[in-house]
């Protein structure tokens, strides 16, 4: 077949995915190397958010820093005030009482539930569905009329304190969990109808974007990206913290029934089934809450010299905070270990010989919030 | 009885320029789809089923170009607010902005400690609704948007003085490390 005529040389493009653009999740850059509609490189530029959250760590004290925790992943924050509070109280070697310890667990559900619903609502944006995203935030407004019956704020509670809880919950919380958990298999059912059923949503996510078990091990992914891959490690079932041990839950992982182990339709549905699970540990916890303090006595908050990591298992994985103490009031080490941060790094090897509008797509599926990334 | 009184048939539509315009500009609001931060968590519930900001006209587009409102919603930082200007530099005019959150009215939690913070949006570009809360509840976000039409309204093509806005149009003072105020160069 030789004419003689040359072969057409093509030329790579950089292009700016980001800062502003509707699905990458916030401020996210990502600087890629195009032929034509291959992509060849994805290099992530972070940075856009940096609202220096460890620095801000080093200066209040530590109770005074429990609100900028809930301004760092800002889709589930009663889970870094937990981590927050956990590791504090970790350096104080104090004990929690029984339902301040249960409630926190419900409100970690609870607030797992409403992050999955946006990471759910919005890949269905990502992908073209509009429709899901609004049926996901019909019911995420439901707890988050919760969260305002308890403390008082939709989005930023600061109600884990170090030491307990900012307020007790009562009856009328009990009835508002109960009436939600029991429409909650409803409205799974329409999520599936909706979306995860609809065939072109299938055909756009399946075998796209795998994430083998090493490279995600390589790479140090955790949460629902991790267990997509196959890899069985929840924070909550390995190292158990709030008195998460004395509930049954199942950890799902990815299979290879409808796509492949570790693609973004692995991901998405991990994200499912977690919203099922979670409903069961809040079903036990509101069912077994035992009486009693809420907080406890804690005068000043000043721990020893030393230093404490703790970790807890946020909606999109293992959230660290690693604290260290000369024995003032005020940190002088704070560090965060960001889930997103971590999962994010790994676009530059999955992102890689993929069409453009399956990089969205990837990127979705990895569900990263900005606020923990740059803090 | 004046000299055109009465002389027009009921078809025939008659108003001043300004009413019709201000009309259709407050009345078909096009913010643009750019989130910064948790605010914009709440600016995606304003528009979700709950509040449902299309009842106001309010249509999110993709792309600065297609759009004459720009909500900023989260903080904005230094490396951010060079983004922030050129994204209001390429809105079409008119254009408004809506300052929402108390981190883009004038640095909320970060104003002391935030070294990479620029304290209130309105040092890099004109602000014409300022809605505080951290972030704000929906219905403030609303309330700020009835309020931009409500201004919108009150608008005349007439030359306005008070609104030039070709005294803004020069590099933005955003703060450095150690919280002096000064040039940032540009992107790469």
């Amino acid at each position: 077949m030789s004419t003689g005529a040359k072969p057409i040389e093509t030329q790579d493009m950089l292009l700016n995915m980001g800062p502003q653009h509707p699905s990458t999740h916030g401020v996210l850059r990502l600087v890629i190397r195009t032929d034509g509609e291959m992509v060849s490189e994805v290099t992530p530029v972070v940075g856009y958010l940096h609202r220096c959250a460890e620095k801000i760590g080093e200066n209040l004290r530590y109770e005074q820093f429990v609100p900028y925790t809930d301004r760092m992943d800002y889709l589930s924050s009663m889970s870094d005030n937990l981590a927050f509070c956990l590791a504090t109280e970790k350096l104080l070697t104090i004990e929690i009482p029984p339902r301040a310890q249960y409630i926190r667990v419900i409100m970690a559900e609870l607030n797992r539930i409403a992050s999955h619903l946006l990471a759910f609502g919005t890949y269905g944006l990502d992908i073209g569905a509009f429709t899901p995203f609004l049926y996901a935030f019909r019911e995420r407004e439901l707890i988050l009329n919760m969260f305002e019956y308890v403390c008082g704020a939709r989005l930023t509670y600061n109600y884990v304190k170090v030491g307990g809880l900012m307020k007790d919950v009562d009856k009328k919380f009990a009835q508002m969990v109960e009436n939600f958990l029991n429409q909650f298999d409803d409205r799974l059912k329409d999520y599936n109808d909706l979306l995860s059923s609809n065939s072109i949503f299938l055909t756009r996510t399946k075998a796209l974007g795998v994430i083998s078990a090493e490279s995600a091990l390589d790479w140090g992914l955790t949460g629902p990206n991790l267990r997509a891959s196959g890899i069985n490690y929840d924070v909550r079932k390995a190292m158990p913290y709030s008195s998460y041990e004395k509930f049954q839950f199942d950890v799902p992982l990815g299979s290879n029934d409808i796509g492949v182990v570790g693609d973004c339709w692995n991901r998405y549905w991990l994200r499912i089934i977690e919203m099922k699970e979670s409903c069961k540990i809040i079903k036990q916890a509101m069912d077994g809450l035992p009486a009693g303090k809420y907080a406890a006595d804690l005068r000043k908050i000043k721990p020893a010299v030393g230093e404490a990591y703790t970790c807890i298992e946020n909606p999109r994985g293992e959230l660290g905070f690693y604290i260290v103490s000369d024995g003032s009031e005020i940190p002088t080490r704070c560090k965060v270990r960001a889930p997103s941060f971590v999962n994010l790094a790994i676009m530059s090897e999955v992102g890689k010989n993929n069409l453009i509008a399956d990089l969205i797509a990837i990127l979705g599926s990895i569900d990263i919030v900005l606020g923990e990334i740059d803090r | 009885m004046s000299l055109i009184e009465g002389k027009f048939g009921k078809n025939i539509v008659i108003t001043s320029v300004d009413a019709v315009a201000n009309w259709a500009r407050a009345s078909s609001l096009w913010p643009m789809l750019f989130g910064i931060a948790c605010c914009a968590i709440e600016m995606m519930a304003t528009a979700a089923s709950r509040y449902d900001w299309d009842r106001l006209g309010v249509i999110p587009r993709a792309s600065p170009r297609q759009s004459d409102l720009m909500i900023v919603a989260g903080t904005v930082n230094a490396k951010m607010a060079l983004v922030v200007k050129k994204l209001y530099e390429q809105m079409p005019d008119p254009k408004y902005v809506l300052a929402m959150g108390v981190c883009v009215v004038g640095g909320g939690p970060y104003y002391k400690w935030g070294y990479s913070v620029v304290k209130g949006v309105d040092k890099v570009v004109p602000v014409d609704v300022y809605v505080p809360g951290c972030p704000p509840r929906p219905e403030a976000l609303l309330d700020g948007l009835i309020k931009l039409q409500k201004k919108i309204q009150a608008q005349t093509l007439a030359k306005d003085p008070v609104h030039d806005q070709s005294a803004y149009l020069v590099t933005p003072a955003v703060p450095d490390r150690v919280g002096a105020y000064s040039q940032v160069k540009p992107l790469n």
